[in-house]
């Protein structure tokens, strides 16, 4: 009773919404995608593209990874793009997504001081990379925050082979003990700096240091570029696999949420992968700069 | 309501286990409130009396701004002092940004308005017979300041007090200036910012019950010191 309500206010309400907005919304989906890649503007460029190409609309809602999984897995929308590989994966497992078209990836990046201390400018092998820092007397500055880029950096740690050292604190959830932990180089000590904010204010911390991090591409670009005030951090290590952050679209299975518009999520995880939004994807640029780059063959399809 | 048993019993099981990251906090957040707050009592006290027991020009207009300077948010002594400490600021050399020490001297900033202007008008209200009486005993200028300390002593702690809780809740100045660096600069106020980002809000409201405790123990230390001195009179 009470869903079916919850439902019929939902629908009044997206139709008051369409009737507000004036626009021709005949065939709208819903796309639930993360705060990254709207704040790129990639989408921008995309979704006006396949409206003007197939009349169909793309309403986008950004969230955390997590988030924006967790609205397919309740049906909240009619297709997700994510860059979560595990858990897109378990998510295709559990019959919520139809299947994964692996579209772009943009990537890590680790960045450093020009005059690079370490001496990693270059080198191919991210986790060497991280080895070394750990060597020298120059300060690493982590994200601390439990985001993507931090699970992806004590990734990178552990593939350094460096000694690491995990820390927990237990707190009490629903009456269970839990131990919230995270993990860090042991040998760097008071050289690791564990921050706990966002991706730009990690790289102003690091910028003001002159020290090393880890960042995602994008928003190095912006701070870098994209300002009058640029950073003077540098990309000294890219191009390794393991730096790579790829994005998957899913279109939600018609199976477990049988109101979901499966047949025009499916034309717009296709013509993602079509030749023409992935050249669209490859041109993209942020302050002249390429910011994603496409990962299904053009010619497949 | 399950919520909140939660982050009460996280926090009782948190300071039980002696939690090295959670005393870690704390030390930070007691040592750099601490060394402001005396900063702040060195500098404020004296020149609340100056002003106090001066006559000059514009000696309203003094008590104005810093009256208005009361209201003076964290956000704005933290972006002034970062133009000026940051790399590209005029202190750039000396590498304070994200340290203790550049919390400090937001802190300062902040609360030094606080001390001086309580410390005005607590020995505004002190009979001006008393500084009379004492100058005529022939009593210099420093032994009539004495005399009235004496008198406006309860007050003064009570500013030293505030003062003290201003800095030790405030969020602003330790985030922009200190930047939440785990062990170097998280303070509770920080961390718990942190642990709602991430959306750990049972350990955000353990810390919080946390800070309120030594905030507590902190203002039952200063009442015992203020009855005692009453006690003796």
């Amino acid at each position: 009773m009470k869903i079916k309500f919850i439902w019929i206010l939902a629908v009044v309400m997206i139709s008051l919404l369409n009737a507000g907005s004036g626009q021709s919304t005949e065939k709208p989906i819903k796309m639930a995608t993360t705060t990254s890649t709207e704040n790129s503007g990639l989408l921008d460029v995309l979704i006006p593209e396949f409206t003007r190409e197939t009349g169909i609309q793309v309403k986008v809602f950004a969230k955390g990874t997590g988030a924006a999984i967790q609205d397919g897995i309740d049906g909240n929308v009619d297709v997700i793009l994510v860059h979560a590989k595990a858990r897109e994966e378990k998510f295709i497992s559990e019959g919520y997504g139809a299947y994964r078209l692996g579209v772009m990836h943009n990537d890590f990046v680790i960045l450093g001081p020009a005059d690079d201390p370490a001496g990693i400018k270059g080198s191919p092998d991210a986790a060497g990379a991280f080895r070394k820092i750990a060597a020298t007397k120059v300060k690493f500055i982590s994200r601390g925050d439990d985001s993507g880029t931090h699970i992806k950096e004590q990734a990178l740690w552990k593939d350094s082979r460096v000694a690491l050292k995990t820390e927990s604190s237990e707190i009490i959830k629903k009456g269970k003990k839990l131990a919230l932990s995270f993990l860090y180089p042991l040998e760097m000590e008071k050289k690791y700096i564990s921050i706990g904010q966002g991706m730009g204010k990690t790289l102003t911390f690091a910028e003001e240091k002159q020290a090393y991090t880890l960042s995602d591409r994008g928003t190095f670009l912006k701070y870098k570029y994209g300002r009058k005030l640029g950073l003077n951090l540098e990309i000294l290590c890219e191009g390794d696999p393991k730096l790579f952050n790829p994005y998957g679209i899913i279109p939600i299975s018609p199976k477990i949420h049988p109101h979901v518009k499966f047949e025009l999520a499916d034309q717009f995880a296709k013509w993602l992968v079509s030749k023409n939004a992935q050249n669209l994807i490859a041109q993209y640029k942020i302050s002249g700069r390429q910011a994603f780059f496409p990962d299904a063959i053009p010619d497949s399809n | 309501m399950n919520f909140l048993t939660d982050s009460f019993l996280s926090a009782v099981l948190l300071i039980w286990t002696l939690d090295h990251n959670l005393f870690e906090i704390i030390g930070v957040s007691l040592k750099v409130s601490s060394i402001s707050t005396l900063i702040a009592g060195l500098a404020g006290v004296p020149s609340g009396f100056l002003i106090a027991f001066s006559e000059f020009r514009g000696k309203r207009l003094v008590i104005t701004i810093l009256n208005t300077l009361l209201a003076l948010p964290t956000v704005v002594i933290g972006l002034f002092v970062y133009a000026f400490i940051s790399r590209r600021g005029v202190f750039g050399t000396y590498d304070l940004l994200y340290t203790q020490k550049a919390i400090i001297i937001g802190q300062v900033i902040l609360i030094i308005p606080i001390v001086t202007t309580l410390t005005i008008s607590a020995v505004s209200r002190i009979d001006d017979r008393y500084r009379k009486a004492a100058l005529t005993l022939g009593a210099n200028l420093l032994q009539t300041a004495r005399v009235i300390i004496r008198e406006a002593r309860f007050a003064i702690i009570a500013a030293i007090v505030m003062a003290f809780g201003r800095v030790i809740a405030e969020v602003g100045i330790s985030m922009m200036l200190g930047g939440n660096a785990k062990g170097f600069t998280r303070t509770m106020t920080t961390a718990m910012a942190l642990e709602y980002d991430k959306g750990e809000f049972v350990l955000s409201v353990a810390l919080g019950l946390v800070l309120l405790g030594v905030s507590f123990a902190v203002n039952i230390f200063c009442n015992y010191f203020q009855g005692k001195g009453r006690g003796n009179n």
